[in-house]
This record gives C-alpha cells, sequence and structure tokens, in this order.
C-alpha cells in the first residue's frame, strides 16, 4: 500500500546563504495492509521527514513514493488532496486545528468531507471522543485550550474517525497516560486487523513491541554530514 | 469532484500599466471544487491578476476559458459584454474587500439578495423574500434586520450580506479580493468559518486573493506565491507553506508572526 523507493530529500536555505541540508538519500521501504512499520532511529535522523513526503506535505527530490497506486512525486494538487481524503490518514504530532471550532466538529470533519450527513458525522465523532475519554462538556469547545495530551487524543479522533485504508501516525502515544495509551494501542490494533496498512514513529519502545509488526531503521538513509 | 475538464483555465496571461508590469505570463487550470489562494505583498501583481480573471480589467495578452453549462470551453475574454454580464450574475461571483463595492447601499439588506434572484428571472415576491430570509440565516444575519439598509451594519455584517448576495444564484466560481481585509480579527475569524463552510457545502470553487498566509492555509487546497508581478512558486497550500522552495516564499513563511 506504501512503496518507497530510492527517495532522496535535501532542503536548501536560500535566505541563510543558500546553504544546503541534505537529510536523507536512497530511502526505500514498503507497507504492506495489515502491516505496522514503525520507523527508529535518532531523533533529527529524518522519521518524520520521511512521513511528511508520503503524507505529500514535503516535496520529494528524487525517488518515488506510492500510496495505493497514486504516485507522490510530482503529484498534482488535487489528486493529493483525494487521496487524503478517502484512502490516506494520519495522525500528526501536533493538533493544528482551524481556531473557534468546536471539538465535537473538529473530528466530524473528515467524515463531511467524504459527503455523510452531519448527524451521522458527529454521532461518530462522539463515540470516538467517548472512547478517547474526552468528557463530553469539553466536545463543544474549541480544542486550542485543552491540555497537550487533551488535544493529542482530539487528534487520534479524528485521525481514526473514518476507516482510512492507510494510516500514518507520528508519536500517537506521546503525551498520554497508561489507560489512554491502552486506548490507543487497541485503535491501532483494529485498523490493522480491517487490513490496513500502518505506518507509525513510536519513541515509546513498550508501545512500538505492542503494536508494530516490524521496524525500519532510517539511520541508513541518512546523508553524512 | 475533478472531472475530464477544468473550470477555468487560465493561458499566459498578462498585464502591463504603460512601463510597469502588472502580471506576467500567468497560467494554470482550476478544477470543480478546488480553492486557489493567491499571495504576495503588494504590488506582486495578484488585484491585477484577479481583475483580469473575472473581467474588470482587460489584459494584454492571454485566455480565460471557463467550461460554460451551455457551451462548454469559452474563452470570457472573447465574449460580449452582455454574455459576461451574465456569467456575472450567474455561474460567477465576486466578493470585493471593501463590501461597499459589491451591495447596493440604498436597498435592503432582503433585497441585496433578492435582486440577484430577479435578474436570474425570480418572480414570485413570498419566494425570493423566503430565499432572502434563508440567506441570511445561513450568513447569520437575524431575520429582522432584512428590511435594514447595510449602511446600518458593521463592517463584517456588510461583508456576509455580500457573500449572500453573490452566492444565493449558487455559482460554480467564486472570486475573493482579500475577502477578510479591514475587518476586526474577531470579525475575521467568524468570516473565515462561514467561508470554509459554505465552500464545502456548496462545492464551490474559489480564488482567493489575500496577503495573509492564515486565511490560505484555512481555505485554499492550492497556492499560487506572487512576486514582482510574476508566479515564483505554486502547489500544495500545506506543501508550499510547510516546504518552501523559491527564496521570496521561504522568506514570506518566515516573515509571519505566531502570536
Amino acid at each position: 500500500m506504501i512503496t518507497v523507493r530510492n527517495v532522496a530529500k535535501r532542503f536548501t536555505l536560500h535566505n541563510q546563504g543558500g546553504a544546503v541540508l541534505r537529510v536523507m538519500d536512497g530511502a526505500t521501504l514498503e507497507v504492506g495492509a495489515g502491516e505496522c512499520v514503525g520507523l527508529i532511529g535518532a531523533s533529527g535522523s529524518g522519521k518524520s521527514t520521511l512521513m511528511r513526503m508520503i503524507w505529500g506535505n514535503y516535496r520529494i527530490d528524487a525517488g518515488s513514493i506510492v500510496v495505493a497506486g497514486v504516485e507522490l512525486a510530482g503529484a498534482a494538487p488535487r489528486e493529493v488532496i483525494a487521496l487524503r481524503r478517502a484512502t490516506l490518514g494520519h495522525v500528526s504530532q501536533f493538533l493544528r486545528v482551524v481556531p473557534r471550532v468546536p471539538t465535537i466538529d473538529v473530528v466530524a470533519e473528515p467524515l463531511l468531507a467524504l459527503g455523510h450527513g452531519p448527524d451521522e458525522a458527529r454521532d461518530r465523532a462522539a463515540a470516538m471522543l467517548a472512547r478517547l475519554n474526552i468528557p463530553e462538556r469539553l466536545w463543544t469547545l474549541s480544542p486550542t485550550t485543552f491540555s497537550g495530551g487533551e488535544q493529542q487524543r482530539v487528534n487520534i479522533a479524528r485521525g481514526f474517525v473514518h476507516p482510512w485504508p492507510v494510516l500514518l501516525l507520528d508519536e500517537p502515544t506521546a503525551s498520554l497516560d497508561a489507560g489512554n495509551r491502552e486506548v490507543v494501542l487497541g485503535l491501532i490494533d483494529e485498523a490493522r486487523g480491517r487490513g490496513a496498512a500502518i505506518l507509525g514513529i513510536f519513541h515509546d519502545e513498550g508501545a512500538r513491541a505492542r503494536v508494530c509488526t516490524r521496524l525500519v531503521d532510517v539511520t541508513g538513509f541518512a546523508v553524512a554530514a | 469532484m475533478s472531472g475530464d475538464t477544468p473550470l477555468l483555465s487560465v493561458r499566459g496571461l498578462t498585464k502591463s500599466y504603460g512601463t510597469r508590469l502588472g502580471c506576467a505570463d500567468v497560467t494554470f487550470d482550476l478544477w470543480p471544487g478546488e480553492v486557489m489562494g493567491i499571495v504576495g505583498e503588494s504590488g506582486s501583481g495578484k488585484s491585477t491578476l484577479l481583475g483580469c480573471m473575472a473581467g474588470h480589467l482587460a489584459p494584454d495578452a492571454g485566455a480565460v476559458v471557463f467550461d460554460t453549462r451551455a457551451d462548454g470551453p469559452r474563452d470570457v475574454l472573447a465574449m460580449s459584454e452582455p454574455e459576461r454580464r451574465m456569467l456575472a450574475r450567474t455561474d460567477w461571483a465576486f466578493v470585493h474587500q471593501n463590501p461597499r463595492d459589491g451591495l447596493r447601499m440604498g436597498v435592503s439588506a432582503g433585497g441585496n439578495v433578492g435582486e440577484r434572484l430577479m435578474a436570474v428571472g425570480a418572480r414570485h415576491y413570498g419566494q425570493i423574500r423566503a430565499q432572502a430570509v434563508d440567506w441570511l440565516d445561513r450568513v447569520e444575519i437575524a431575520a429582522d434586520r432584512i428590511d435594514d439598509r447595510p449602511r446600518q451594519f458593521s463592517g463584517g455584517m456588510q461583508q456576509r450580506l455580500q457573500i449572500a448576495r453573490n452566492l444565493v444564484t449558487g455559482p460554480r466560481l467564486v472570486f475573493m479580493d482579500e475577502p477578510t481585509g479591514g475587518l476586526d480579527v474577531s470579525v475575521q475569524a467568524r468570516l473565515l468559518d462561514l467561508l470554509r463552510g459554505l465552500v464545502r457545502q456548496m462545492g464551490l470553487s474559489a480564488v482567493i486573493v489575500t496577503h495573509d498566509l492564515a486565511v490560505v492555509r484555512l481555505l485554499a487546497d492550492r497556492l499560487m506565491v506572487m512576486k514582482d508581478g510574476l508566479v515564483v512558486e505554486t502547489g500544495l497550500t500545506d506543501q508550499v507553506l510547510d516546504d518552501p522552495q523559491h527564496a521570496y516564499t521561504q522568506l514570506l513563511v518566515a516573515s509571519v508572526l505566531q502570536a
């Protein structure tokens, strides 16, 4: 479902004298349906960078990334948007939301984008929020004032509200207590069970051991300084 | 969402003001349901580009091909004035930065909305009024203001009325020129939420000109960055903002203040 072949990435900082940071070369990996592949490597080694390229957020300088049959290198914006709408889901490390939008609407939004009715979308959002132990009295508030852990759980609720066939998870269990970590790991297991292809970054080794079927070390793709 | 034909095809659009360049050789396709943001600082050419696309300015060169319902793709610049005006009343809409430029200040709120319906053939007063009430509700203007003149409204309310007036005929393409410019921050926020919802519900395509990167991040699927009349970078909004390639885009992104 995810095929990364010989991918390179560099950043050219024009406003800092044209400094070039070559962060990745020859990155190659595959994630199939029903797998949960964990990316490992020291902080700064390129795990999030690679994930951002698969999400379509970072440009791919060389090589190929194919997700569910769609080539991301050089893809038109509307192809990436269509892919993200129905096929490729992600949970990022930080919750970036439209301010003022109530939590329940934040979580329901992906379903509305897919054409589900507002009542159905809100019901499913509510079920997900309840599962992640976000109290109902918070559902009408914007998550911008929530604690880090609560924001993360809203992020996760949005990331699992639709059964995306491919999932990218960047530190999904960071900031969570043991109970909520279990809930999230349960969601990941369920997704894997229904055949989703999952790529994840987990600094928590325990979580990694619980849900990952395989590990890939990105250190091998780093470019020597 | 995306069929085989783009909704709007702009080819080589160029306009100069004497020796000063307005915009040069702009080319892109816009697909149904896509929102394109055009960002740049003052003098970048973004308003000139919008004016040329929308038929407010005559470009020196280029084509603006719109996929019309009746006749398929047609170059708007080659249309007759009456044809262009009909398009502006039905399939197209233009939201001005200053709502006074897009409203009839001497006509009631309900009249501003109803006029557009009458211009496309609606005749039943009761139905027109009912639709006006419905639209005022959608843009969060209280129904009891329907007979008030826009002069009596705040800036934010005037802007929301302008949006209602523009969208009531169900256009497929909306041009917006700094839709939140000049408004208080909290009012801007509310307007952006409203636009976001309407664009999604109505499946609108839009071209939004703004200097505000937060507005494009919120509303636009795609982004064109302009400097000195030229498009320096274009692509998926979050990609252009998070992984800017051109020196100017990098500067623009780095200059945004975080509250």
